[in-house]
């Protein structure tokens, strides 16, 4: 018994409302940055997953488009985490807090 | 195989809770590791073992180090006691309900989603799956690539300018 599309579809989906929750419910900045990735993987997943079921009856896709897109998907993601991180860094030097409840102001 | 699938999804789930539940941010990187393990693995069992290597040594290795990194540097730990905001709790759990029936309910009337994943044979072009990727991205996507290593290159000098010491831009006549 193979899992089919929807399962992967659906626990694509559950890691992705799993990281939507955390950035509604945490305040610390670095969580919420750490759940955004949660998402973005979520959404790989299920690329990942069509392209395996692209040809029908379970077959994978001709193209290997699907798995590129992911490639930079990942590679995009992984230039914004350094440049997210950077961000952090330099409003924590500014406000000693990473607390988004603190930051409520735009004028350092 | 599918008993596979459904242990590499529970660990992916479970960890992926325990990143959004754990008050110390540690605690939370080291199950994003965990919980981005359980992915890795899901990819392979989609036969995308290119992808699930990647993301092993990407998210795993490379970006979960950095945010370790950033949160030993800032020494956070002076936030972990605080109240809960009960308003933004409520908000979530309402928002996440609505989406997961939403997406429960699509699924379940969705046809092609309804195929099981089948066996490949052993002679099948997936087979080869890093070659073909790499292919994929030298030929037809080589432009794109080029774009990708500028967009890196800017971003290393992003995150230089930014991680700069504010004293001395003030220096240096601001």
């Amino acid at each position: 018994m193979m899992p089919s599309l929807n399962e992967y579809l659906m626990v694509s989906g559950l890691l992705f409302a799993i990281g939507f929750a955390g950035v509604l419910m945490r305040r610390n900045i670095i969580i919420i940055f750490m759940c955004l990735e949660m998402m973005l993987s979520a959404a790989n997943l299920s690329l990942v997953a069509f392209w395996r079921f692209g040809s029908g009856n379970g077959m994978p896709a001709e193209g290997y488009e699907a798995q590129v897109l992911v490639f930079f998907v990942i590679a995009v993601a992984a230039a914004e985490v350094a440049v997210g991180l950077a961000i952090i860094v330099a409003l924590f030097r500014a406000r000693c807090t990473v607390h988004v409840d603190d930051l409520n102001s735009m004028k350092g | 195989m599918s008993a596979l699938f459904y242990i590499f999804s529970a660990v992916m789930l479970v960890f992926g809770v325990l990143v959004v539940v754990n008050r110390n941010p540690v605690s939370s990187a080291l199950s994003l590791v965990v919980s981005f393990l359980g992915l890795a693995a899901l990819f392979i069992t989609l036969n995308a073992y290119f992808i699930g290597v990647i993301q092993i040594l990407v998210y795993t290795g490379a970006v979960m180090v950095l945010f370790l990194f950033i949160i030993m540097l800032l020494d956070i730990k002076t936030e972990q006691r605080r109240e809960l905001n009960y308003v933004a709790l409520g908000g979530g759990v309402v928002v996440i309900l609505a989406l997961v029936s939403q997406l429960a309910i699509l699924l379940a009337g969705f046809v092609p989603g309804k195929q099981k994943l089948s066996v490949l044979p052993d002679d099948a072009a997936v087979h080869q799956d890093v070659k073909r990727v790499g292919e994929a991205v030298f030929t037809d996507f080589n432009f794109h690539l080029q774009l990708l290593g500028i967009l890196l290159l800017i971003a290393t000098i992003g995150v230089v300018v930014l991680s700069r010491r504010q004293g001395r831009a003030d220096e240096s006549g601001e």
